[in-house]
């Protein structure tokens, strides 16, 4: 194993977590809220620990395989969330460490959930680094890495892979850099139009940026208590929109802006996406009419809370744990779906969904006629073996993982449903779960410290998909004999 | 430069990490998804697994933007077929893997004028050729040509006995009078173009270029002249073989090939009537010895497998035999034979690359000044290549030893070819417009003439 080579490039993921904690600095230099000293002492922090990874590591070999590309991104994003706490910590914004990293964690993995009681007592420079920190989780740090610095290796694929979310990942253009740097590059740039739409609406610049931080990453960090349900329908509508747009595979928007709109708009998993959020929205605006003035009304809250769930973001404009019982369990349901394979969002993704419903289906027709052969095809194309068997794997992995945060938090003395949906919320990337408790309306602060651990640990596998974690926490990975 | 290479075998495998390296955009075809996996695992490429004659394949892999597409399948139809495709599709340019001996050159320009195909590549014809210019040369010793054949490069290995130990250049230049130039060093993994106070130590590989007549006298001042081959022993009847033996034939070498298969043997019979086709396994040890092994001037060993071709190499060495040559494919066992001291093979790999890499280069400057021969040698560390100057060109008329203070570390001029008359360029000598240069640079890339000089 290139030990010095995974070293060397965790420095550099540090260094860049460093030079990123300069914008809520400058946000807490113009606000004056006092905060900038936490910000400068993290940022020293994280580059002096980078710089000093980097230095040291010095790796004269730069290949790396699979393995490495496994532990990189686990150690990576670890390293992210501990030293992005530091500033919550420090400030005594929020005074327990594990809070903070429970609160970091949320933040990179695009969850949302928070164990603050009271948001709007954060002061700005916080709640914007907070923000932030789902803006750059959303497409992936080391994404981000691979986009700026220089680098002569070709082996990177095994550490985008590891990160990018998906059943399989695809390269938009021959070269890594390039193909990250377009990642990058349409991110920021229906980052930037969404800001526009919000500032149209009447939002302040701070807020349409929070806002979108919240959005772009799928996160669903906001600034109110109440998150985004003062806004008005304009703003919710936007809001609605661009989680459905970040929820879908960003490989489509490369396909526009090479102007193939047809084969963009083909695509079987947005159809699929698109399809569920239409079709859950009117069941559950019927569900919810009579409690709202018109079907309007019903249709922009159902339709945002969808959209809300379903991209992974949690948002919400009602207390959506209020509604009947039907719509609850829709919404529920929505939590394990996901947004698409190559967005920003988290659950399972409805790539894997459809494909496992195509397999079932080809596993029914084999049972009634045994000689039958069948493949499954997806987004018009065959889908070959490995790929079927590693979703199926997956989804069994899954299981055992939700089971598994299931248990560890009965520990805990809160009731079936707010454990089940905790487990469900933040392993999926959520934020909010059902129950007075961690309701929209809630937090989590009144788990214990054990209990948001084990959560913390949930979202940051349900972020990576589980197995760079997993590599990394397995013994036998770092025995000198497994290479 | 967008590429895109179809078929991802020995040799396509090979153009991909040359072409990454080189700083292409490479998109890599092939229909075998496991292939394709390692493809993606191992070089920064695009990659899309489909049939190379599909024009929904083509058109996945950008065949309708590219500059370049390589087809190298080992099928002839699906490559002329395949560059076909592209063009009509927009590719500019197409290069075909071609290697059907009964291909005459007549029939492939035929081809080549009603397909828009740009260029035949032909692995096999290029072993054989190289091959045919090694038997040429004393053991232990290549030669590459430029200038059309006037200038030659021969690269040898200074041996612990060899007269040249211990000397340092400006020694070599005493003892050894002559008009030459030692072009480059290498001792271990590094190559350094060398300067005078530079000692030559026993392990080291030098490069010396000289006109084609003085090569000749040096090797033989230096005790390397041999006599010339006159029979060769070839082992596997490939199509490397046709074509090393067609052109061997040709120089009156009698040429005896050993081939296991009898309908190849036969059809090899009907191809090269001048050559003496045996039916047998050649690496038995009993058949060799019998169809005289002992006697031959050299063995060549062009069987399929390179493990059987090295250990028949090392054995034709044992017995004695005055050259073994041999063909190694893969790029992990070139260099185990340079440690076993088998110091003369023939890698297709690298014939292939430089030959498209020069090609490639070519098409990217077409303008400026034109890159007429590339060779890359010493593990491709070192770059000797042909320039036209053309008119513009800064430095003109300035002397070499002025110019070369402003040249980049590790560069020299090896040679100038001014109207048909070659000059092995001392201090004195000047650049003019129309010259066609040779530069030989270390450790770097040389894509235009005046890559060669420092930036102010």
């Amino acid at each position: 194993m290139n030990r010095r080579m995974i070293a060397y490039m965790i420095g550099q993921v540090m260094l860049i977590c460093g030079a990123l904690m300069a914008l809520p600095l400058l946000v807490s230099l113009i606000y004056r809220d006092g905060c900038w000293l936490s910000f400068a002492i993290s940022i020293g922090l994280s580059a002096g620990i980078g710089a000093a990874l980097v230095f040291i590591s010095h790796p004269d070999m730069k290949t790396i395989y699979a393995k490495e590309g496994f532990i990189i991104v686990a150690i990576s994003w670890v390293a992210l969330s501990a030293l992005g706490a530091f500033p919550f910590f420090i400030s005594r914004a929020i005074p327990s460490y594990i809070d903070a990293f429970f609160e970091t964690v949320s933040g990179f993995t695009t969850t949302g959930s928070s164990i603050l009681t009271d948001v709007e007592a954060l002061p700005k420079s916080m709640l914007f680094w907070r923000s932030f920190t789902h803006w750059i989780g959303g497409m992936g740090v080391i994404v981000f890495m691979m986009a700026i610095v220089p680098s002569q290796n070709n082996h990177n694929m095994h550490v985008m892979r590891a990160e990018v979310p998906g059943p399989t990942v695809g390269k938009l253009v021959p070269r890594l850099k390039d193909t990250a740097r377009i990642l990058y590059l349409l991110y920021v740039g229906l980052s930037v139009v969404m800001t526009i739409f919000l500032l149209a609406g009447g939002m302040d610049l701070y807020d349409a940026l929070v806002h979108m931080f919240g959005t772009a990453g799928t996160g669903g960090f906001g600034v109110k208590a109440d998150s985004v349900a003062g806004y008005n329908t304009y703003l919710q509508w936007v809001i609605t929109v661009f989680m459905l747009i970040f929820g879908i595979n960003f490989n489509l928007y490369y396909l526009v802006l090479r102007k193939h709109f047809k084969d963009a708009l083909r695509s079987e998993e947005m159809h699929v996406f698109l399809g569920l959020w239409l079709g859950s929205t009117l069941i559950i605006s019927f569900s919810i009419l009579n409690t709202h003035a018109s079907f309007g009304d019903a249709f922009t809250k159902a339709g945002f809370q969808v959209a809300s769930i379903m991209s992974t973001s949690g948002f919400a404009t009602e207390n959506f744990d209020l509604w009947p019982q039907l719509a609850r369990t829709i919404l529920f349901m929505l939590m394990f779906v996901g947004g698409c394979a190559g967005s920003t969002g988290g659950g399972i993704k409805v790539a894997r969904i459809v494909m496992m419903f195509k397999t079932v289906k080809r596993e029914v027709n084999k049972l009634l006629h045994p000689r039958s052969i069948g493949v499954i095809r997806f987004e018009g194309r065959t889908v070959d073996d490995r790929t079927v068997n590693g979703v199926a794997a997956y989804a069994a992995l899954y299981v055992l993982v939700l089971a598994i945060t299931f248990l560890l938090l009965t520990f805990d003395t809160m009731d079936f449903e707010t454990n089940i949906t905790a487990a469900v919320s933040c392993f999926n990337n959520i934020g909010p779960g059902l129950g007075a408790i961690i309701g929209p309306a809630g937090s989590f602060a009144a788990y214990s410290s054990f209990s948001k651990f084990v959560l913390s640990v949930a979202m940051l596998l349900g972020r990576l998909e589980i197995y760079p974690l997993l590599i990394a926490l397995d013994p036998a990975t770092w025995s000198r004999s497994s290479r | 430069m967008k590429i895109i290479v179809v078929g991802c075998g020995k040799i396509g495998t090979g153009l991909i990490g040359s072409l990454v390296e080189e700083g292409h955009d490479v998109t890599a075809v092939d229909i075998d998804p496991d292939v394709i996996g390692d493809i993606t695992n191992a070089y920064d490429v695009m990659t899309v697994i489909g049939n190379g004659v599909d024009c929904d394949t083509l058109e996945e892999a950008g065949a309708r933007s590219a500059r370049l597409l390589i087809a190298v399948t080992p099928r002839d139809e699906v490559n002329i077929l395949c560059c076909l495709l592209s063009r009509r599709m927009g590719t500019h340019h197409a290069v075909a893997r071609v290697e059907d001996p009964n291909s005459s050159d007549r029939e492939l320009a035929f081809i080549k004028k009603h397909t828009s195909v740009s260029m035949f590549l032909n692995p096999s014809k290029l072993v054989a050729e190289e091959l045919a210019n090694m038997l040429k040369l004393p053991s232990g010793i290549r030669a590459e040509y430029f200038a059309r054949r006037k200038f030659e490069m021969i690269q040898l290995k200074v041996k612990a006995d060899s007269p040249l130990r211990g000397l340092s250049l400006s020694e070599m230049r005493q003892v050894y009078k002559g008009q030459y130039l030692v072009l480059a060093a290498a001792r271990g993994d590094k190559v350094v173009v060398p300067k005078g106070p530079f000692v030559l130590e026993s392990g080291d590989e030098i490069l010396i270029g000289a006109k084609r007549e003085g090569i000749e006298f040096l090797l033989k001042e230096l005790g390397y002249w041999t006599n010339a081959t006159k029979s060769v022993m070839i082992v596997g009847g490939s199509r490397t073989a046709y074509f090393l033996a067609t052109s061997l034939t040709k120089q009156k070498v009698k040429v005896k090939i050993i081939e296991q298969d009898r309908k190849h043997c036969l059809e090899l019979c009907d191809l090269i009537p001048d050559a003496s086709i045996i039916q047998g396994d050649g690496s038995r040890r009993e058949l060799l010895e019998e169809e005289g092994l002992g006697s031959v001037d050299a063995l060549v060993t062009l069987t399929g497998i390179d493990e059987q071709n090295l250990l028949m190499t090392i054995f034709a060495q044992k017995n004695h035999v005055r050259r073994a040559l041999c063909k190694i494919d893969r790029e992990e066992f070139t260099e185990l034979a340079s440690d076993m001291d088998v110091d003369s093979f023939v890698s297709p790999g690298s014939l292939v690359n430089n030959n498209v890499i020069r090609y490639a280069r070519a098409i990217e400057n077409s303008e400026g000044s034109k890159m007429e021969t590339l060779y890359r040698l010493m593990d491709d560390k070192l770059e000797a290549s042909e320039f036209i100057v053309q008119p513009g060109f800064e430095y003109e008329d300035m002397t070499l030893a002025e110019l070369s203070k402003r040249m980049k570390e590790n560069i020299l001029i090896g040679g100038i070819q001014r109207d048909n008359v070659l000059i092995i360029p001392g201090g004195d000598d000047v650049i003019q417009v129309g010259d066609r240069v040779i530069v030989v640079a270390a450790n770097q890339p040389i894509r235009d003439l005046t890559d060669i000089m420092k930036e102010d």
